[in-house]
């Protein structure tokens, strides 16, 4: 078993291990709002990030811990921000929808679908004008691509050929509604073809997969070759979020999907190849299990930002430069 | 001392701008080789070139969005929107990403972008291409609204825009662009953080900004010819509002109009009104009064468009009751 086959089991235990603890809190009253848990698509986060550069941008969503902790984001942090602790990554200001992080260049965290695409446009555009050699990865659902704010990022992306990374994680469904009840056209590689894109559709279960696609993307985003979309084909195990009674599908859909578990998927792989890969998942477990639990005691003992802060980080102080230095 | 139009004075701002910083670029629908669709930017595009004079397809949300991620990415974006009604193509980035990403990510990122936008009615444009919703901006924390009204601010305005660390939007009312007016040649800044007063007097307060500021200097001189003596003031920022300015102007008149092109209702007229009511009630001879639009989205004839939004005549009658009000 190589070391790269070690990170990507333990980068996907975390964020398994994580949102499971995450849900536990949630029934506790510990964490709040709205929860949308990635278990199912632990492989997308983290093979697409181990084809970024620390000085890439990304984008993400509302469902992001995964992102989050697939980018380097610590997981005490983002355990602190899931409880609204001052010590949490946004400052507790932002929750689990809304995780930022300057120092991995983690731009969110945004919870309208589609939101995020622009944004990722306009960094890209920065690093397209200052001729920095940067990706800006920008990650989405399949509901955003019904939003006009993917087209028209589409179109202005390949016009201007910005160095965009779009990663499409096509999970089937838009909250409840199902790709091929919202899509004339469900192949969606085929849309952003049709900006003259390049494009190519990808098993998201598997890790491995996402990881080559997705550096032989980013690589030619750095070349300067113009954005490049990836659909990542997943699926979301879990409910939508904490109030989904999930009446849209059928258990049995849910378990076909769980056959192809990425992590399972992964260890069963290593094992034909590896005799010891039993001791490797079980020190890995442990390790996450571990980082799980410090993460808790972290958030716990996190402490509440005092009301009479309540109005900050509305306007930047006066005394404080613009933006964040590039 | 020169004199120059609004709309040159508009385009001095944004050259100056682009001269002095390479991190400045302009963005928008036909901004370049149109030259704008208000002839802003008109012989930019051959000055500085396409990279900082970007023609953008007629995706206001994207390319609003785009000037938030370039932001972030340490440009200096300044992107027009041809009229604020267009601009409600892009409420999602200007609302929920650029009033709102420093406070999601607890003061990590700021956006210095400012975003430039014809706005009001006097053209016969209609009802989609006249209205004055910059008033529903100044609801929203996180933005700062600025309206310059003279040649002056159209152009010294800018430049403070630019350094502020925080999404700007500049409304430029689009009966301004032919009016002219003194320019110095100094680049003077102009302090966005105060009102204005644009016209003292001592007998009863006139709040304005932007496009109704004219009319309602027109209509103080016809109530001064009747023995009126009204202080004119531009608010010249809509969020924050310099009440202090405000405040000190009505607590030596004791009366007071609004005047504000937006309609009455949930409007800022409704807001100045309110803050003057609540910190300024026992300073007040007269109930306090208002000039708006009509309660109807801006009609095509020009009859009628003079009708609905206010004029020096409706602004006078309103000063006049004001003043004949015996409390």
């Amino acid at each position: 078993m190589t070391d790269d086959d070690v990170r990507r089991l333990r980068e996907m235990l975390r964020i398994r291990r994580f949102e499971e603890k995450c849900a536990e809190l949630y029934s506790a009253g510990k964490i709040r709002g709205f929860l949308h848990l990635y278990i199912g698509e632990e492989a997308v986060a983290v093979g697409a990030m181990r084809a970024l550069e620390s000085e890439d941008a990304v984008v993400a969503t509302y469902r992001e811990h995964g992102h989050a902790l697939a980018r380097g984001i610590p997981m005490d942090r983002l355990m602190a921000e899931m409880y609204g602790k001052r010590e949490g990554c946004s400052r507790g200001r932002g929750g689990s929808m809304h995780v930022f992080d300057a120092r991995t260049r983690f731009y969110g965290g945004n919870a309208i679908v589609g939101g995020g695409l622009p944004i990722a446009v306009g960094l890209a555009l920065a690093d397209k004008m200052l001729r920095r050699p940067r990706v800006t990865a920008c990650f989405f659902g399949d509901g955003a691509v019904a939003e006009g704010e993917f087209h028209e990022s589409m179109n202005l992306a390949a016009l201007w050929k910005l160095p965009v990374l779009f990663l499409c994680e096509n999970n089937l469904y838009a909250m409840g509604t199902r790709l091929d009840r919202a899509q004339s056209q469900t192949d969606l590689a085929a849309k952003a073809r049709a900006y003259l894109m390049t494009a190519e559709s990808v098993d998201g279960m598997d890790v491995v997969s996402v990881e080559h696609a997705a550096t032989r993307a980013a690589e030619a985003v750095r070349r300067g070759e113009g954005p490049v979309f990836l659909e990542l084909r997943t699926y979301r195990f879990r409910a939508h979020s904490m109030f989904d009674a999930e009446l849209y599908r059928d258990k049995s859909e849910v378990e076909t999907w769980k056959v192809r578990d990425p992590i399972a998927a992964l260890i069963t792989s290593l094992k034909a190849r590896d005799a010891a890969t039993d001791a490797v998942v079980a020190e890995a477990e442990q390790a996450v299990s571990a980082e799980v639990e410090r993460s808790v005691q972290f958030a716990e003992a996190g402490t509440w930002e005092p009301v009479d802060d309540l109005t900050r980080d509305v306007y930047t102080p006066i005394e404080q430069p613009a933006g964040v230095r590039p | 001392m020169n004199t120059s139009t609004y709309r040159d004075a508009v385009r001095s701002g944004i050259r100056d701008a682009l001269l002095k910083d390479p991190r400045v670029f302009l963005m928008g629908e036909d901004v370049g080789k149109y030259g704008g669709s208000y002839a802003v930017s008109k012989g930019l595009l051959a000055e500085f070139g396409p990279d900082r004079i970007r023609d953008t397809p007629l995706s206001e949300s994207t390319f609003v969005g785009a000037g938030i991620g370039a932001a972030l990415g340490g440009m200096r974006p300044i992107v027009e929107v041809m009229t604020v009604n267009f601009s409600l193509l892009a409420l999602d980035q200007i609302v929920n990403n650029a009033a709102t990403i420093r406070h999601m990510s607890g003061g990590q990122f700021s956006i210095p972008l400012v975003i430039r936008m014809a706005t009001g009615a006097g053209r016969q444009l209609a009802a989609q291409h006249a209205h004055s919703l910059e008033g529903w901006y100044a609801h929203i924390p996180g933005l700062r609204i600025l309206a310059p009204a003279t040649v002056e601010d159209a152009r010294g305005m800018l430049q403070p825009a630019l350094d502020d660390p925080d999404p700007v939007l500049i409304f430029e009312h689009q009966t301004l662009y032919n009016m002219e007016g003194p320019l110095g040649d100094d680049g003077k800044r102009v302090d966005i953080e105060r009102a204005a007063v644009r016209r003292p007097g001592a007998d009863l307060t006139l709040i304005t900004y932007g496009g109704t500021l004219g009319k309602t200097l027109q209509a103080a001189e016809m109530v001064a010819a009747e023995g009126i003596d009204a202080e004119v003031i531009d608010l010249r920022s809509l969020r924050p509002l310099d009440m202090p300015t405000v405040l000190e102007s009505v607590r030596k008149t004791h009366r007071a109009v609004v005047v504000d092109e937006g309609w009455k209702s949930g409007s800022l007229s409704a807001e100045i009104v309110t803050r003057l009511v609540e910190q300024a009630f026992y300073d007040l001879d007269a109930p306090l009064a208002r000039v708006c639009t009509a309660e109807v989205p801006i009609p095509y004839p020009k009859h009628l468009e003079d009708a609905a939004v206010p004029q020096p005549s409706a602004i006078a009658d309103a000063v006049r009751a004001v003043i004949g009000h015996r409390g």
